[in-house]
């Protein structure tokens, strides 16, 4: 009674006769046997991992990751954290810049070649504009003062700037108003000595603003003008221009000097891009992937015509594949039917004719399609002889969509035909048989009693050929000529040939996640235990 | 049979092969009446399917004829032909419910919609399961499965029904149930059926009459008593309940009766179906029939035997004896007073009438 009376009570766990919970003894007596199966599964685990996982996180990862801006530059991006948007960045933006961009050190060269690359997807100018400003960027740390005059007014560069202000420096006048440049512009070498220097003394440039800025402020630059305004009417220009934005260039010096290897570093547009294109996480790759963009408000807009290419990519890929499916359902379901009706030693024969292309090597089935295909090839010669076509007039049937579609539909078929058959050879015979028994014409018992209950195996094959098309490349690098290009035909060419390989990411991507798409509907229409693979 | 009716179902001189080397059905002729339950017998490959799908039209016949109804079905396509068939595997359609399974026979015939619903209720409800119409037939028990497809079977209300083994895949108590329902049906509807087996005891159970196949021949048709009681040959004899054979020559044929010599054993026997003196003959003798120790000068056939094995069954303890040169002779004794103290080694007498010993073919 006592017994009866315990299991009335509230449960309680069971125990071993030692005491030990019941769980805890079986888990013990299990731990054996599950390390062993872990042992087992780990080497494919592992190759898993480190061939598949990984590489496809990987992919993930680099079509948001957008390190080369903060690497190459990370004061600058800094700084520009500080820049309200508005007109010019502040000058440590600049100062920075120039820093960063002078750093002639190996690995910077290769972050800022990087850098040059990554805004080049953003603006064409961009890899052209870092490499000059690159090799400007150390001089300029030099003598910020002769870059910065040069970016005030370009005419400082000119080659008859200097010498014609050296001739004036002679004049007592000149040495009177800016006695130091005087001086220093005698120290110029000139002429044809060995030692001659194509510009003057670096101080130069620095002691003529200062003294500009004080002659014009005392008055004596009014003196001078005349004089100059004689001999050149330009340079007196320049020198009064000069002389009224002398504060301002000493005060920005590196700005100017920057404005001065290229106008595009005055635009604020030029920083605006930079500014985007720096924060360590971007979504610009997949805007790119459908023909979208930034604009220079960091908005989202569309590319400009002529740069959209993915979205009617992406559309074709999928009409190309949904062509390829059905026209692999259509001729796979009366080729499965027979198989699966066959008596087996007939089947197996037929079977094993369905599989040879398996056997054969792809690049070998798809150029004899090109063999047969051809303009000069066997149907159209064929069509020719036997004067279905006149001989200026053969179908162009590859190197184009055409080709594309009957090559794919050629490779893919076994993987219709295959599910398909092995769900068909499960359909006892008797279904049929009795459908007609109950009074059913054939017809009537093949479309509401067979076909419904091949719907595993059509959703199965269709399911398979369509994500294998979706991202099938070597048949269209192949066959497809021009205009029978898919997406994974591009997504090669960006990590090949273009190297942009955040794009070819975000491509992959959204190629992946179309299939997962495709695997929910499927889900959710069909079912995925209705599902028969084999 | 007094009344000489037209039969419902005639096999006229029918032949099958299927390889042109083997025929799997020879000269078959076969009535069968309107409203009987016929059943084919057989060990497999005996021809009793390749019959039934011939009537269903599922094979065609090599040679001869299959009339229905007075009409000839050679060349009626199987849906034309109007035969409900009940499936060894049910056939149940997987992808619809159990009341469009049922359904589906009638929505052929284009028959209304409020017709099909009533038809089909009253379908499920005859075989009790009025309330599943809306479940797949997979997550139906198999015995309901098998009521399922035979309402499907009977809905369109067909005056032939056949069945091929639709008992085969349930468990023993199931069977056996279902036999009875499946007669109770028949004798309820009336309609003719024609069913195949290789079940002896479901045979005996539910015919009218049963046609013994072998080798592609009707060996005996005959009521269930008939087929027993008298069998023709030695391999209804075999092949219908349990038998004890006695092979030896015929030495002297009287009238009805013949005496045998069985292992220098003389054995009187009635004389079925020999070949006349002289020839091998097997006889057939029912373990029932045979009596232990009876009183003398009651048998005709009385022998010395020694008991090898007893095992114990309850209603019957199944006694091995060895007896005129054989030692798998069977002897049921009933589990009454009068054998219960029978052991092994003992030496016993057997004996049996004169006519329950018949002298068949070799």
């Amino acid at each position: 009674m006592a017994h009866a009376v315990e299991e009335a009570g509230p449960a309680r766990p069971l125990t071993m006769a030692d005491g030990t919970p019941l769980k805890v003894a079986l888990a013990r007596a299990t731990r054996r046997s599950k390390i062993r199966a872990f042992l087992l599964v780990a080497p494919l685990l592992l190759f898993i991992l480190v061939t598949f996982i990984f590489p496809i996180v990987d992919m993930l990862m680099r079509s948001v990751d957008n390190p080369e801006v903060n690497e190459a530059i990370p004061q600058t991006v800094a700084e520009l954290e500080n820049w309200d948007g508005e007109g010019l960045p502040q000058d440590a933006v600049f100062a920075a810049f120039i820093q960063e961009m002078g750093d002639r050190s190996e690995g910077q060269r290769r972050n800022i070649g990087r850098m040059g690359a990554r805004l080049n997807y953003e603006d064409g100018g961009f890899r052209s504009l870092i490499n000059k400003s690159q090799r400007a960027a150390a001089k300029i740390q030099d003598d910020p003062m002769q870059f910065a005059l040069v970016g005030f007014d370009e005419r400082w560069e000119d080659k008859a700037t200097w010498p014609t202000l050296d001739a004036l420096a002679e004049t007592p006048e000149f040495a009177e108003v800016l006695p130091e440049t005087a001086a220093l512009l005698r120290k110029w070498e000139t002429g044809n000595s060995p030692f001659a220097e194509k510009t003057p003394k670096p101080e130069t440039y620095p002691t003529l603003l200062t003294e500009l800025e004080s002659a014009q402020a005392d008055g004596s630059l009014d003196r001078l003008l005349p004089l100059v305004q004689a001999e050149n009417e330009e340079l007196a220009a320049l020198l009064e221009k000069t002389a009224t934005g002398a504060g301002e260039i000493r005060e920005n010096p590196l700005r100017f000097a920057l404005v001065g290897v290229d106008p595009d570093w005055g635009k604020p547009r030029t920083w605006t891009i930079i500014k985007q294109v720096s924060s360590p996480i971007t979504f610009s790759y997949y805007l790119n992937a459908v023909d979208r963009t930034y604009d220079i408000e960091g908005n989202i807009v569309m590319q400009p015509e002529w740069k959209q290419i993915y979205v009617q990519l992406f559309m074709k890929t999928i009409y190309v594949s949904i062509g390829v499916t059905v026209a692999c359902l259509i001729l796979a379901y009366p080729i499965s039917y027979l198989l699966a009706t066959l008596p087996p030693s007939k089947g197996n024969l037929l079977l094993i004719l369905v599989l040879l292309p398996f056997w054969t090597s792809l690049l070998v089935r798809t150029t004899s399609w090109i063999v047969l295909l051809q303009t000069q090839g066997v149907i159209n010669d064929t069509l020719v002889f036997l004067g279905i076509l006149s001989d200026d007039n053969r179908i162009e049937m590859i190197y184009n969509m055409t080709g594309t579609i009957i090559a794919m539909t050629h490779i893919l078929l076994p993987f219709m035909v295959l599910p398909m058959y092995s769900v068909m050879k499960t359909i006892s015979p008797s279904y049929m048989r009795a459908a007609r028994s109950l009074g059913a014409n054939p017809l009537i018992a093949f479309v509401r009693v067979y076909m419904p209950q091949t719907v595993p195996g059509i959703g199965a094959g269709s399911i398979l050929v369509f994500i294998l098309a979706i991202g099938y490349y070597i048949t269209p690098a192949l066959v497809g000529g021009q205009d029978g290009q898919l997406i994974s035909n591009f997504i090669a060419y960006h990590m090949q040939k273009s190297l942009n390989w955040g794009l070819a990411a975000a491509l992959g991507t959204i190629l992946l996640a179309g299939v997962l798409v495709m695997y929910w509907l499927y889900d959710r229409l069909v079912g995925i235990d209705n599902m028969k693979l084999g | 049979m007094a009344e000489k009716k037209t039969p419902f179902v005639q096999f006229v001189e029918v032949q099958k092969t299927y390889d042109g080397e083997i025929l799997v059905v020879k000269d078959l002729n076969l009535d069968i009446q309107a409203g009987e339950f016929v059943t084919m017998l057989g060990p497999s490959g005996s021809g009793k399917t390749t019959c039934l799908m011939m009537l269903a039209g599922f094979e065609t016949p090599t040679e001869g004829t299959i009339m229905l109804g007075g009409r000839e079905l050679n060349h009626v396509p199987p849906h034309k032909r109007g035969i409900g068939m009940v499936f060894q595997n049910y056939a149940l359609f997987p992808h619809m419910t159990v009341a469009e399974n049922l359904a589906f026979p009638l929505q052929v015939r284009k028959l209304s919609k409020a017709d099909t619903e009533a038809k089909v209720q009253r379908a499920l409800d005859m075989v009790e399961l009025g309330a599943f119409g809306g479940r797949r037939p997979g997550q139906l028990s198999g015995g309901q499965q098998q009521r399922v497809a035979l309402a499907r079977a009977l809905v369109f209300e067909p005056d032939l029904v056949l069945m091929d083994e639709p008992l085969g895949a349930l468990d023993k108590n199931l069977r056996e149930q279902m036999q009875y329902e499946i007669k109770h049906i028949h004798e309820q509807l009336g309609m003719t059926v024609v069913y195949v087996t290789h079940d002896q005891s479901e045979a005996l159970t539910m015919s009218d009459r049963i046609a013994v196949f072998n080798d592609g021949k009707i060996q005996q048709l005959a009521t269930p008593p008939d087929l027993y009681e008298r069998p023709d040959n030695a391999f209804v004899a075999e092949f219908i309940g349990e038998n004890n054979r006695l092979r030896g020559t015929v030495k002297e044929v009287n009238g009805t009766s013949c005496t045998v010599d069985v292992d220098g054993h003389i054995i009187q026997a009635l004389s079925v179906n020999h070949n006349g003196t002289g020839s091998q003959t097997t006889l057939s003798l029912r373990p029932e029939r045979v009596a232990l120790d009876p009183a003398p000068g009651s048998m005709p056939n009385v022998f010395d035997a020694k008991v090898e094995e007893l095992i114990y069954l309850g209603d019957h303890i199944r006694t091995r004896v060895s007896t005129c040169g054989d030692d798998e002779f069977i002897v049921k004794v009933p589990n009454s007073h009068a054998h219960a103290s029978l052991s092994r080694g003992q030496k016993v007498q057997v004996g049996w009438a004169l006519d329950d010993c018949r002298a068949l073919d070799a």
